[in-house]
């Protein structure tokens, strides 16, 4: 399939992975961070890692929209969906996420109108379609997804749509990439920048991670060849001692950014003083709430929200592996008490997220090919049983 | 609201103390051994987890039960065959094989709740048909009578009734089966969604075969008959929530024949599976924890139609997972895979059929695919429900 097939050749995989093998300092070992959770899920899917040496590992970032909604958020949720009349809409990724009282899907079960949709102007048809009831759309992710809520407001007040309103819950990457430089648990040497968030914000952002932290930072592509591009990209830089900000995504991520996605989120939303992320706590400057000339649209002033923070359950240590300190095996449940069938955080729910995607597609025994070099001659999972030729 | 209390949610609790008793033994062990014996550790730890008695921990049931996924799975093994437990329904194959009155028959039902009614390619009645057929086919046997239950909506159009019937006729006369005996209900209007059916059939196994997924060993090499994932692609965007349009129709077809071709050929045939919910993956599955065996399985060996590959990246869902209608995997003796694949290849319906892996005695219960890309992961059953009512 063209456009596709190009970006997972095995052929230059191989390729690629000899020369980032060739990068590797002997006795060094090098920490990389995706950012993203797509990466991550692109990572394991197509078991990217078996194209790596071991020296070499991969870190999991608090990149996934649906991880970083902390439990309490996920309980208002629930409450604005249970007031009377309301149709409340949401992303699939976000219908299993567990709140103290189970997820959207439980709620769905016991009667609450929760109702998925693709996008969020499928909201506003909702709405159109009933004018006796409200309709709520939990709006959650990053930059990737926050210019799509802010143009179904724009349309929404066009219209002059009485019935719906946006329980907002975008947050923003950079913060949050700070917070992990400035952690004392991690030492990274460098960053898979989010692609699908930098489409919007551009590459300019991450300047001061190369300039103040000396980290080099590649904004890479989705698909199994960028990132292993983007690796060699890094490695490159930190054999030169470079650090700097590249962009292995241009055929998508303009550097400048996205400024109509950028002007409709402007014009409609604005930072908030501090928002809760799971796991990782209070972050100021973190997320972003409806302006004042859009609160018409604003669950959270249209409704009571009851704003109760609710801790994470005690053994749940999402919030060490969305800052990249824990592997998802290393998780005390990982796996026995957590699946993704009963979830207790919400690494383990999206695909996005780390613990499901290792979960789902890495939970293996994995032999290893000590050296990518050697894999240019033979399969790389040659050790792991005998495939058909 | 559990404002600040540590362990909100009482299942999460309980889901925790079950965790610690069933682990008690090698928490000791997980002290300081290297990190790949760590992570060894937690795998071997996860594979008793999994091994555990199923039960269901929701209170009510949820779209995933009907997913055909895991919670299907536990939902089955947790109510229905603890309920009625007993040495016909325990291998929970497709068709229950019995022996009657000096013959072996075949038994099984299957309802019917696909939205929309109608689809390119076929429709409810169709599925009906051909569901239950492939069914009693998969198991060995020739399908011969089904019966016709219905469950209408008051306001159903009869107009569309009288279409679902003459495409129940058609479907069976392709198939070769008489539907013999039938019921009727009809229910408030939106107590139910239009027209629902449940189809049962009954089928006389002649071959000398037993057939069962729990039967593969280590060698036996793994086909499909050919493309997966047409079906599903095409409800899913026959619903018109997608915004795509694609050329893509629905495969319903009886299997039967195919199924026959198949046996006739070879004598090695362990097992068949048509690939309905939850897809070729969710087969893959069933052999590797049925028989206690691991599956391996090439990406770049299994035939997807593109625009039915292009709608699965689009909507970032995997076509092993998606629902076919008128698909089977077979496992077959190694040494006879190119004669399975052959007979599959001379029937009209396997044209495009592949071997796309094969049984390995290595990671027993495990299902791995070699990507494309030319790593290596893992394909589990699917948790949650990405696309409800498909048949």
């Amino acid at each position: 399939m063209r456009f596709v097939d190009e970006f997972r050749d095995a052929e230059k995989a191989h390729a690629l992975a000899a020369k980032i093998a060739a990068l590797a300092e002997p006795g060094r070992r090098y920490k990389i961070m995706e950012v993203c959770g797509g990466h991550t899920h692109t990572i394991y899917k197509h078991g990217l890692e078996d194209y790596l040496p071991e020296t070499i590992t991969l870190v999991h970032g608090p990149g996934c929209p649906v991880c970083v909604i902390p439990m309490g958020r996920v309980d208002d949720a629930m409450h604005l969906a249970a007031q009377p009349d309301v149709i409340m809409t949401s992303f699939g990724d976000m219908m299993r996420v567990p709140g103290s009282n189970g997820s959207f899907f439980d709620a769905k079960a016991r009667g609450t109108d929760i109702r998925m949709v693709y996008s969020p102007l499928d909201s506003l048809k909702i709405a159109r379609a009933n004018p006796d009831r409200r309709v709520v759309f939990m709006a959650i992710g990053f930059e990737t997804t926050a210019p799509s809520t802010a143009m179904t407001l724009l349309r929404a007040a066009a219209e002059g749509l009485g019935n719906f309103s946006v329980f907002c819950n975008h947050v923003t990457i950079i913060p949050a990439i700070k917070a992990i430089l400035d952690s004392p648990d991690l030492r990274l040497d460098g960053f898979i920048g989010p692609g699908h968030v930098s489409t919007v914000i551009g590459c300019r952002p991450y300047e001061f991670i190369a300039r103040d932290y000396g980290k080099p930072v590649v904004v890479a592509g989705f698909e199994p060849l960028d990132i292993l591009q983007s690796i060699y990209m890094l490695m490159l830089q930190l054999a030169e001692g470079r650090s700097e900000v590249e962009n292995q995504y241009a055929r998508v991520v303009p550097w400048h950014g996205n400024l109509v996605a950028l002007r409709a989120i402007g014009q409609t939303m604005e930072l908030r003083p501090y928002f809760e992320w799971r796991g990782l706590g209070f972050i100021s400057h973190s997320a972003l709430r409806i302006r004042d000339r859009y609160a018409a649209f604003d669950a959270e002033r249209l409704f009571e929200v009851p704003g109760v923070r609710v801790a994470d359950p005690k053994a749940c240590q999402c919030g060490e592996v969305l800052k990249g300190v824990l592997k998802p095996w290393e998780c005390k449940v990982f796996g026995t008490a957590c699946t993704p069938e009963t979830p207790i955080g919400t690494c383990m729910v999206s695909p996005e997220g780390a613990c499901a995607a290792y979960y789902n597609y890495g939970r293996m025994h994995r032999q290893r090919v000590a050296e990518a070099a050697a894999a240019a001659a033979a399969p790389p999972a040659a050790g792991n049983g005998g495939l058909p030729s | 609201m559990t404002g600040g209390s540590e362990a909100p949610g009482g299942w999460i609790a309980e889901a925790l103390r079950e965790h610690a008793e069933q682990d008690q033994p090698d928490q000791a062990d997980l002290g300081r051994p290297g990190m790949t014996d760590r992570e060894q550790q937690v795998l071997d730890r996860i594979d008793r987890a999994r091994r555990r008695r199923p039960r269901v921990r929701e209170d009510r049931i949820t779209m995933s039960h009907g997913a055909g996924g895991k919670a299907t799975h536990t939902l089955i093994e947790a109510i229905f065959l603890e309920a009625f437990r007993n040495p016909l329904l325990e291998p929970l194959e497709d068709a229950a094989s019995l022996a009657l009155g000096g013959s072996r028959l075949a038994l099984t039902t299957d309802s019917y709740v696909v939205s929309p009614l109608f689809f390119p390619g076929g429709c409810i009645g169709d599925l009906a048909v051909n569901g239950t057929v492939n069914d009693l086919a998969v198991a060995g046997a020739t399908p011969r009578f089904l019966s016709a239950g219905f469950i209408l909506e008051e306001g159903f159009p009869v107009a569309d009734l009288a279409r679902i019937a003459a495409a129940i006729r058609d479907a069976a006369a392709a198939a070769g089966v008489a539907v013999v005996t039938g019921d009727t209900k009809v229910v408030e209007r939106g107590k139910a969604d239009g027209c629902y059916i449940n189809t049962a059939g009954v089928g006389v196994i002649e071959r000398d075969v037993t057939l069962g997924v729990a039967r593969a060993r280590p060698g036996d090499a793994i086909l499909v008959s050919g493309p997966i994932g047409d079906h599903g692609v095409t409800i899913m965007l026959a619903r018109g929530e997608l915004d795509i349009e694609a050329d893509v129709t629905s495969d319903t077809a009886p299997l039967a024949g195919l199924a026959a071709a198949l046996l006739d050929a070879v004598p090695g045939v362990r097992a068949m599976r048509d690939a309905t919910r939850g897809g070729v993956a969710t087969i893959l599955n069933e052999i590797a924890r049925s028989a206690g065996v691991g599956v391996v399985v090439s990406e770049d060996d299994i035939p997807v139609r593109p625009a039915v590959r292009g709608a699965a990246e689009l909507l970032g869902i995997d076509p092993m997972y998606v629902a076919c209608e008128g698909r089977m995997v077979a496992v077959v003796e190694g040494g006879q895979a190119d004669a399975a694949l052959a007979a599959l290849r001379a029937h009209p319906l396997g044209e495009q059929a592949a071997v796309i892996g094969q049984v390995t005695g290595e990671s027993p219960g495990v299902v791995r695919l070699k990507t494309a890309f030319g790593g290596t992961r893992i394909v589990d059953l699917l948790v949650g429900d990405p696309l409800p009512r498909i048949c």
